[in-house]
């Protein structure tokens, strides 16, 4: 108990260097928890997919379309639970700068196989009955104030043109991890539109998802599929929904690596700056340290005593990251909802930081509980006075 | 043979530093008892060897050859940890600077050495203010060092140096830091604690007049006591 009072009053004796030393690590821990929040939003795609949904795109790439025709044939594959289809549209609301995800999608199936899409069962009544409905998530919506029943027009970039759309419907994610960012319209809108504009172009959809029935024989349906196609002159590309995000996040892995080092760097840098704080504390305590052991305390009780300040700084330190990295998220979200979707700090960001703080807290007294536990007392006293 | 009447008995000590390359020779084969309540000062030059040898015989410190052995007990003997627990039971130590722990009031500082022994909060309060009492600081046993005066501080010391009921006192330049009236009441309680509770005293000096109120003054010059 005694021990645990001079661990909280050494550690503001000198409170100038404590504040500092508590605020850089303050700012550590934001730093260290804003990029591992980024890493998050990143990777939220990834987690929000499902292991019993396949997409299946051109094997050549993305931008080629696959003929609709195939739909059937997916459809009557052994082992396939429901198929829906799409496009990635491209439109621009306004201006470039109001960016998000616009698809069009066959709307029955689609919800069907996104039971995590929460609409209102009259809201999708009223998508399903109008083709130029479409659903936006609850992020999108509100950040552009549309309400149900507002026209929106979207200027297409693929398929050249204005588009006139009806908010039908709002969506909820049934989890945080589900982009509530997304514009979706019905696929017989955009393919009406293509056919009287690309005749050539019409009938063709960007990607099929598939849901299958069983998620532990999705490899064998997957192969199955791109069977199916092989030598036709759209071959097929069957993946998990998993690693098909994946293959756009591997895309941009070297900033991933970037981002991966500067959390490391940052973790190193706040640890050179508690552990100089406690070298210098410990350096100016030796005396009392000397004191302590002659009155019979033993070495493991200093070392306590410079371990429980340090872990105490530290601490202090990722509370007040911690308190300050929250704000920050909302800031980012509000500014940057457009390209990170789902920013949020998961719960294993608090952990990490809590554990980033224990193990700067540790590593920065090893060096300091060292010394001080081997100083000779005679060494120690003499330095007082 | 152990005498019984002795409570220090030091026999063929030597010690030495080294200092870089060279061996510096600081106590050459001392050999002396230390009787059983005895109030014993030693005096000598700086360098002379008096706190290494008080460092030694508290158990702070370890000879290079030769046995101590105080209460019966053979310190020279002891693991570091043995030894810490030993001095944390028999020895009071008394500093030239006081050196209190300046972020514990009076109180906790006297507290201290009491937590390392298997008493109850109510027993070490009720040693503790009694420690207190006996310095004459019960009024000022919420204090922080920094708000005692000097004199002060060395009562409290003192107090905390005692409250273990050791058997052994030892200390280190006692009034080297004090003004005239504070070392006088130090001294004169140390005195007390000599006559009034049998408590063996060993104490370092450069002071004279401290030397005085010694039952026994011995003299160190280059590591080899020079009379009795």
């Amino acid at each position: 108990m005694i021990l645990l009072k001079m661990i909280m009053k050494n550690a503001f004796r000198r409170k100038m260097r404590t504040g500092l030393t508590i605020v850089a690590m303050g700012i550590a821990i934001l730093a260290f928890g804003m990029l591992r929040t980024v890493l998050t939003a990143w990777y939220a795609g990834v987690d929000a997919s499902s292991a019993s949904r396949l997409v299946t795109r051109n094997s050549v790439s993305l931008i080629f379309p696959l003929p609709l025709a195939y739909y059937d044939k997916i459809r009557h594959t052994s082992g396939v639970r429901a198929v829906s289809y799409g496009n990635w549209f491209g439109g621009i609301y306004i201006s470039e700068k109001n960016f998000f995800a616009n698809f069009a999608v066959e709307p029955r199936s689609y919800l069907g196989l996104y039971p995590e899409l929460m609409v209102p069962e009259k809201q999708k009544a009223d998508f399903l009955r109008d083709r130029r409905g479409f659903i936006a998530g609850r992020k999108l919506a509100d950040r552009f104030g549309w309400k149900i029943g507002d026209n929106v027009t979207l200027k297409g970039t693929i398929f050249p043109g204005d588009w006139d759309f009806v908010l039908r419907g709002i969506y909820e994610g049934r989890t945080k991890t589900v982009d509530e960012t997304m514009f979706m319209f019905s696929w017989d809108y955009l393919n009406e539109g293509v056919k009287k504009m690309y005749p050539s172009m019409a009938n063709q959809v960007g990607f099929y998802v598939i849901g299958v029935a069983d998620p532990n024989l999705s490899a064998e349906v997957a192969l199955e599929i791109d069977a199916m196609f092989a030598n036709s002159r759209a071959e097929t590309l069957t993946e998990s929904e998993r690693a098909f995000v994946m293959g756009f996040i591997s895309m941009t892995e070297a900033i991933v690596m970037v981002i991966r080092i500067v959390s490391l760097v940052v973790i190193v840098i706040i640890l050179a700056v508690v552990a100089n704080t406690m070298a210098m504390t410990t350096r100016e305590r030796f005396g009392e340290y000397a004191v302590l052991k002659t009155l019979g305390y033993s070495g493991w009780h200093i070392g306590s005593l410079i371990m429980g300040e340090a872990l105490l700084i530290t601490l202090a330190g990722c509370l007040l990251g911690l308190a300050m990295t929250y704000p920050m998220v909302r800031f980012f979200t509000t500014e940057l909802g457009a390209y990170f979707p789902i920013f949020y700090v998961e719960p294993l960001t608090v952990w990490l930081d809590f554990g980033v703080a224990a193990l700067v807290g540790t590593a920065a007294a090893i060096i300091p509980m060292r010394q001080a536990i081997r100083i000779r007392i005679a060494d120690g006293l003499r330095r007082i006075g | 043979m152990q005498d019984p009447s002795s409570i220090v008995e030091i026999r063929g000590v030597s010690k030495s530093y080294r200092r870089g390359s060279h061996v510096v020779p600081v106590l050459s084969d001392i050999t002396f008892d230390i009787a059983r309540g005895e109030f014993l000062a030693i005096m000598g030059p700086s360098g002379s060897g008096k706190s290494t040898l008080l460092n030694l015989i508290a158990g702070i410190d370890r000879v290079d050859t030769g046995t101590i052995v105080v209460g019966g007990e053979d310190i020279t003997s002891l693991s570091e940890t043995e030894l810490a627990r030993w001095r944390a039971g028999n020895v009071g130590f008394i500093f030239q600077f006081y050196n209190l722990m300046p972020v514990l009031t009076a109180f906790e500082n006297v507290d201290l050495p009491l937590h390392l022994t298997g008493l109850s909060r109510s027993q070490r309060r009720e040693h503790v203010e009694m420690a207190l009492a006996m310095v004459n600081l019960t009024d000022r046993m919420e204090h922080y060092p920094a708000q005692l005066s000097g004199g002060e501080q060395q009562r409290v010391a003192i107090a905390r140096a005692i409250v273990i009921d050791p058997v052994l006192l030892v200390a280190d330049e006692p009034t080297g830091d004090l003004d005239r009236k504070s070392a006088e009441d130090v001294l004169n309680l140390m005195d007390r604690l000599n006559r009034e509770m049998g408590k063996t005293i060993i104490m370092v000096t450069h002071d004279p007049h401290a030397a005085e109120r010694a039952h026994l003054l011995r003299h160190l010059e280059k590591g080899v006591f020079n009379s009795t």
